[in-house]
């Protein structure tokens, strides 16, 4: 029994404490499963037309309304994460990964290497990261896999930076040298010392850069560089949506809110982890 | 100081010419080019070549580097493909608009976000507090393009406000002597325009201006939570000075230290979201323009423009450098 009591007590305590954080957590796993659930959810075929039906409005029918040829606003909605999430997680992913590189070569290595590799990601850093994107795109083509790759290009530098700040303090840890005297190698002290130790600012910045790289995703998609048109996409869908709005403002009221509770979970869930994971990182505000 | 700023002035140049050729190549990686991209379907292979070595594209691409470079130091930025326009003359056009919008934004976030900011720390009510804490978080959650048209619909479209876009009604009549319309509409006292072209502004300023307020209030709470409590501030209360003095005056100086840092570097976030805000709002400056030239794939557009605003972008956050070791003597100490 006592036992019992001090579990619940602890999730009394760990829920106060991060209480939004939890919803954040809770609403974006749920907007994930949706979306990664879509064809069995979705109500409609979200490319399937009913022209005599088009600009309804929200009903019980179409809990979202139609769209300008009938299409059904929940199903291309539900369907309409699935560009944008992945190709924000596959950024945050690479970015990640390359940034790591990056950082703990010119931090655990140092000299002349840390110099050129740092002044190259300050180059990276001197474009305001959207038109560093959108030069990405420029150069590569129109697509969503070139959005993808030119929003985890413009974020490498970020964690490149983080990575190479916190090898050059872990470097000196007295248990480094001390496997260091013991004669580890220096993959073994990377793998086993370093990398471990460097985690936690490293996941709270990947999921502080998550919520960059779906706003950054969708805002790519809309001006027309990602997804074709017609595609289900929120970014699109509220690109096309903006002819609309005259005859039918909830077309692009949808997809945008989406991309806001999206965007605003990951901020929140990000929030907490920054508190669990980093305490001396922990801001005062929010 | 005086070192500080020379070491940054030295380090200028090199910063610039990294800027810009990064930019040349990105452009240049992928084989083809532009105007085999574009007129493959309505030219034939000598016309083709005969446009190709029009515009240099025949050359070896090291030939082409040190030409553009050479040009670009007399501040030649070449011909738009597209329209043969000169790339400087178009950015001249393109560019007063841009700012004057981004003036409007950072007015709006500085104002929204400074007194919001200030009043979580100030009114001691936890309710305010925490519904500015979700304001700004929620602001740096909306999509700013999204929230361009949903302010579109409550007032351009609903309450018939404000128009739809553009930079100035269609049929006003003015006179363009700098292309800055706040200037030349006030200069020739042309009222009547002066208005249209406010009502114009409005709305996307704020669309920026909202969705950065988030950054700064979140700021400027946690700098006013760290300079109240500080002893000066205890000072200032102890000698009887009013509250509003004291958090106005004594306390709000040492805040706005970060917050004109942070202005300063949200100037390219604001460049960034001018991109998509001008396209919501069909607003004709260097964001549009820019979109216009990737679409059409006009390179010589996209490198000028790209290469114009990260400039604009690098000597604005030297600026603001030099300035906060100007403001700030505990940092002119430190980096001498």
């Amino acid at each position: 029994m006592q036992v019992e009591k001090t579990t619940s007590a602890r999730i009394g305590v760990f829920w106060r404490r991060y209480d939004i954080a939890l919803v954040g957590s809770a609403v974006f796993s749920f907007i994930l499963l949706i979306t990664i659930l879509a064809s069995a959810v979705a109500p409609y075929d979200p490319m399937a037309r009913d022209i005599k039906n088009r600009f309804a409005i929200p009903s019980v029918e179409n809990a979202f309304g139609t769209d300008q040829l009938g299409r059904d606003v929940l199903s291309r909605v539900i369907y309409g994460g699935r560009p944008i999430l992945g190709a924000s997680f596959a950024a945050v992913a690479s970015a990640l990964a390359a940034g790591l590189i990056i950082g703990v070569a010119a931090g655990y290595l140092g000299g002349w290497l840390d110099t050129l590799l740092m002044r190259l990601m300050d180059v990276m850093l001197s474009f305001p990261s959207i038109l560093l994107a959108i030069l990405i795109v420029a150069t590569l083509g129109i697509g969503l896999l070139n959005v993808t790759v030119a929003i985890g290009f413009s974020m490498v530098p970020v964690f490149a930076r983080l990575a190479r700040s916190i090898v050059i303090t872990l470097v000196y840890e007295e248990y480094v040298i001390a496997a260091r005297s013991l004669g580890a190698s220096d993959p073994h002290i990377i793998w086993k010392h370093i990398l471990p130790n460097m985690m936690p600012p490293i996941i709270v910045q990947a999921s502080a850069m998550l919520a960059v790289a779906i706003g950054t995703a969708s805002a790519l998609n809309f001006i027309g560089l990602g997804v074709d048109p017609g595609t289900p996409d929120w970014g699109m869908m509220v690109a096309e949506g903006q002819r609309l709005i005259f005859d039918a403002p909830h077309v692009p009221l949808f997809p945008g809110l989406l991309i806001t509770i999206t965007v605003l979970s990951v901020n929140y869930m990000g929030d907490g982890l920054r508190d669990h994971l980093d305490p001396k990182l922990r801001r005062q505000d929010i | 100081m005086i070192g500080y700023t020379l070491k940054r002035l030295v380090w200028l140049p090199i910063v610039l010419w990294a800027v810009c050729s990064l930019t040349f190549l990105a452009l240049r990686i992928v084989p083809g080019n532009p105007i085999q991209t574009i007129q493959n379907q309505v030219m034939d292979k000598s016309q083709l070549a005969q446009v190709e070595a029009v515009w240099g594209l025949n050359r070896p691409i090291a030939e082409q580097y040190l030409n553009f470079l050479s040009k670009l130091i007399r501040g030649d930025l070449g011909l738009a493909m597209s329209s043969g326009v000169p790339i400087r003359r178009m950015i001249f056009e393109r560019m007063p608009p841009t700012i004057e919008l981004a003036i409007v934004s950072l007015i709006v976030s500085t104002v929204i976000g400074v007194l919001s900011g200030v009043a979580s720390v100030t009114i001691r009510n936890r309710a305010v507090d925490y519904c500015v804490r979700t304001a700004s978080i929620l602001g740096l959650s909306l999509p700013l393009f999204w929230v361009g048209i949903m302010l579109i619909i409550l007032f351009s479209v609903n309450l018939r406000w404000t128009p739809t876009g553009g930079r100035i009604g269609a049929g006003v009549d003015y006179q363009v002597i700098t292309n800055f319309m706040f200037y030349d509409l006030i200069a020739t006292g042309n009222w009547g325009a002066f208005g249209s072209f406010l009502r114009h502004l409005v709305l996307p300023g704020v669309t920026i201006g909202l969705t950065s307020a988030g950054f700064v209030a979140r700021l400027t709470r946690s700098a006013m939570l760290e300079v109240m409590s500080s002893d000066y501030v205890r000072t200032a209360r102890a000698k009887g000075l009013y509250e509003r003095k004291v958090v106005w005056v004594h306390a709000m100086r040492n805040a706005l230290l970060p917050i004109i840092t942070l202005q300063g570097l949200q100037f390219g976030a604001i460049l960034g979201g001018a991109v998509i805000t001008e396209r919501v709002f069909s607003y004709p400056g260097m964001g549009t323009w820019l979109l216009d030239g990737i679409l059409e794939r006009d390179y010589s557009v996209v490198q000028g423009g790209i290469i114009f605003v990260a400039l604009a972008y690098v000597l604005m956050n030297l600026l603001v450098d030099i300035l906060y070791h100007v403001i700030d003597p505990r940092l002119r100490h430190a980096s001498q």
